[in-house]
C-alpha cells in the first residue's frame, strides 16, 4: 500500500519542547519547526535585550576528516584545508586552532551553492578534521557534493541527528558560563570542545542575529536536557523562525535561497570579504576568473540595504525603480522591530548602490519612496 | 445594529445601509503584531470577495477581502499611523472601512456571532 498520508517532514530532537512551550509549528527546510512562541516582535526584542534560544538542529553540522591518517597536527590541517579550499574561496589553512570563518560554497560559474561556517577544531586529535555547518535547506546537496568531490581523500560525517542550538543576545554569555566554564573568555568565531556533565559539546561563539552569542552542538539526549535547563532561566526565552528572520535582516545577514543563490557570485552578494588575498592571488577556486574580474572591475548588480521611507514593508520580489525604470529587485524585506521601521535588502544595478540614493519600491502597483541604505540596520554586538 | 462574520475572519457591522468592516480578534491574534495597514480609497467599489485592503504583520502581508459588495464611504485613516490599533481593538477602533451596501441580501449568507464562534472553535 502506498503511504500517501505520510509526509516527509522531519522533527528535531527539540520538537516536543517547542510544542510544550507553545510554539506554532510550520514546515521549514523539510522539518516541522516553530515559527513563533509568544510573537515575533516580543521574541525579536527579547533577543536584542536578553537571551533568545533558537533550535537550529535542522541545519547541517558535519565533520570532514582527512583519510590520510599518517599526517598529524598542522600538516594534517593543511592537507584537509587544501581539499576543502577546492570548493570555497576563503583561506582555511590559515585558520588558527579553535577558530572558524564564514565562507561560501561555489559552483564552476562562481555562483553561491551555500554559505557555511568552517572551523578548525582546537583539539590535537582533531587536526585533519574540519567542523562545518551548512544550511538545512541545501544540506543533502552540499554533502553529496563533498562526498563526490572528496572521495578517497576525505570522509564526511553527518551530525544532523544531534541537537544544534543557538543562545543569542547580550545576556547569553552570562547564562551560558555557568554551564560551560570559560566560554566567557572566547571571542567571536572561536570554537572549543567543552563538557556539560558527561556530554561532549562543540561550543562556538557565533550566531546569525547580529548579537553576541553561542552555538552548541551536542548529542540529542543531553541536548534536550541542556536546552530544558537553559529555558528555566528568567533571562532565556525560546525564539521561533519568524524572529530569527527579522533579527538577521536587521543585522544585514543574507538568507540563502533569497539574498543569494547559485546565480549570484560572492562579489554580487557583497560578500567579497570572504575571499582572502592569498586566494585571490592563487585564483584557484571555482569560478575564479569571473569572480576576480568582478572583484576588480565591478559586477553588474550588487546586494544593498534598502530603507523604505514610509510604513509599508517591501517583501521579496518587489520591483525597485528609479524614474519609472527598473533597476533591481527586493530579495528580503519586512519590518524591523528594533529599528521600528520596515527594512529590506535587494539587488540593484551597480550604478545605484550608493547609500542615500533615492529609489521607488513598487508595492501592489504603487510606487513607495525608499533609499539605498548602508548595512547593517543595527550595529552588531560581537565579542571581538 | 447587527454584526455578521465571514469565514475569512472579517466582521461586518450594519446600520441602515452602511456596513463597517474590519478583521476579527481571531484574525488579529493569528496575524500577530500588525505593522502596516492599507485601507481602500473613498469612492472605490468592490464586489464581494475582491481584495479590499492589506494588513501586514512582522511575518507577512495578508489580503483583506470585501465581505460584501459596496462602495467605500469612509476609510479608517488613523490606521496609517497607528496600525497596532488592529491588535488592540480589532472589532472597534481597528475598523478598516465603511461601505454603502450594494446588495443587502448578501448579509444573509454570513454568520452571526454564535455561528462564527462555533466556526473558530472548529479550526
Amino acid at each position: 500500500m502506498a503511504d500517501i498520508e505520510t509526509t516527509d517532514l522531519k522533527r528535531t530532537a527539540l520538537y516536543d519542547l517547542h510544542v510544550a512551550h507553545g510554539g506554532k509549528i510550520v514546515p521549514f527546510a523539510g522539518y516541522e519547526m516553530p515559527v513563533q512562541f509568544e510573537g515575533v516582535k516580543v521574541e525579536h526584542l527579547w533577543t536584542r535585550e536578553k537571551a533568545g534560544l533558537f533550535d537550529v538542529s535542522h541545519m547541517g553540522p558535519c565533520f570532514l576528516t582527512l583519510d590520510d591518517t599518517s599526517l598529524t597536527g598542522d600538516e594534517a590541517h593543511k592537507a584537509i584545508s587544501k581539499i576543502m579550499e577546492e570548493l570555497v574561496p576563503s583561506s582555511i589553512r590559515v585558520l588558527k586552532r579553535g577558530k572558524g570563518r564564514l565562507t561560501v560554497l561555489l559552483n564552476e560559474d562562481g555562483g553561491i551553492l551555500d554559505d557555511l561556517i568552517i572551523t578548525r577544531p582546537e583539539l590535537e586529535e582533531l587536526q585533519g578534521t574540519l567542523y562545518i555547518v551548512v544550511n538545512g535547506a541545501v544540506k543533502d546537496q552540499d554533502w553529496a557534493l563533498f562526498e563526490e568531490k572528496f572521495a578517497g581523500r576525505a570522509t564526511l560525517h553527518r551530525h544532523d541527528h544531534r541537537v544544534l542550538f543557538a543562545l543569542q543576545g547580550p545576556q547569553a554569555v552570562d547564562v551560558l558560563k555557568s554551564y560551560f566554564r570559560g566560554c566567557e573568555d572566547m571571542t567571536f568565531m572561536e570554537s572549543r570542545h567543552m563538557f556539560w556533565k558527561e556530554a561532549r559539546c562543540a561550543v562556538t561563539r557565533c550566531g546569525y542575529t547580529g548579537e553576541d552569542g553561542f552555538e552548541v552542538l551536542v548529542d540529542a539526549e543531553p541536548g534536550r536536557a541542556l536546552v530544558e535547563a537553559l529555558l528555566t532561566h528568567s533571562r532565556v526565552k525560546p525564539i521561533g523562525l519568524g524572529a530569527r528572520d527579522s533579527l538577521r535582516l536587521e543585522a544585514g545577514l543574507c538568507l540563502y535561497g533569497h539574498d543569494m543563490d547559485a546565480n549570484r557570485t560572492p562579489v554580487e552578494a557583497d560578500l567579497q570579504w570572504v575571499i582572502q588575498k592569498s586566494r585571490r592571488t592563487r585564483a584557484d577556486f571555482p569560478g575564479a576568473a569571473k569572480i576576480l574580474d568582478q572583484y576588480t572591475n565591478g559586477a553588474a548588480e550588487k546586494r544593498v540595504g534598502i530603507q523604505p521611507l514610509g510604513r509599508a514593508p517591501a517583501r521579496e520580489g518587489v520591483e525597485i525603480q528609479i524614474d519609472g525604470t527598473r533597476i533591481g529587485t527586493v530579495t528580503s524585506g519586512g519590518f524591523g522591530p528594533s529599528v521600528e521601521k520596515p527594512v529590506a535588502m535587494g539587488y540593484v544595478a551597480s550604478a545605484h548602490t550608493e547609500p542615500g540614493t533615492k529609489i521607488d519600491l513598487i508595492i501592489r502597483g504603487k510606487a513607495h519612496p525608499a533609499e539605498i541604505a548602508a548595512l547593517p540596520f543595527v550595529q552588531p554586538n560581537y565579542k571581538r | 445594529m447587527t454584526t455578521k462574520f465571514t469565514e475569512d475572519h472579517e466582521w461586518v457591522a450594519v446600520e441602515g445601509d452602511i456596513a463597517t468592516v474590519g478583521i476579527t480578534k481571531y484574525a488579529a491574534d493569528a496575524l500577530g503584531d500588525v505593522v502596516f495597514v492599507e485601507v481602500p480609497d473613498v469612492g472605490a467599489s468592490f464586489a464581494k470577495g475582491d481584495d479590499m485592503a492589506v494588513v501586514e504583520s512582522v511575518k507577512a502581508a495578508s489580503d483583506v477581502y470585501a465581505p460584501i459588495s459596496g462602495e467605500v464611504t469612509e476609510a479608517n485613516g488613523a490606521l496609517a499611523d497607528a496600525p497596532e490599533t488592529v491588535n488592540e481593538a480589532p472589532e472597534a477602533a481597528g475598523w478598516f472601512a465603511k461601505l454603502k451596501l450594494a446588495n443587502a441580501s448578501e448579509l444573509d449568507g454570513l454568520m452571526d456571532a454564535a455561528a462564527y464562534k462555533t466556526f473558530c472553535d472548529g479550526l
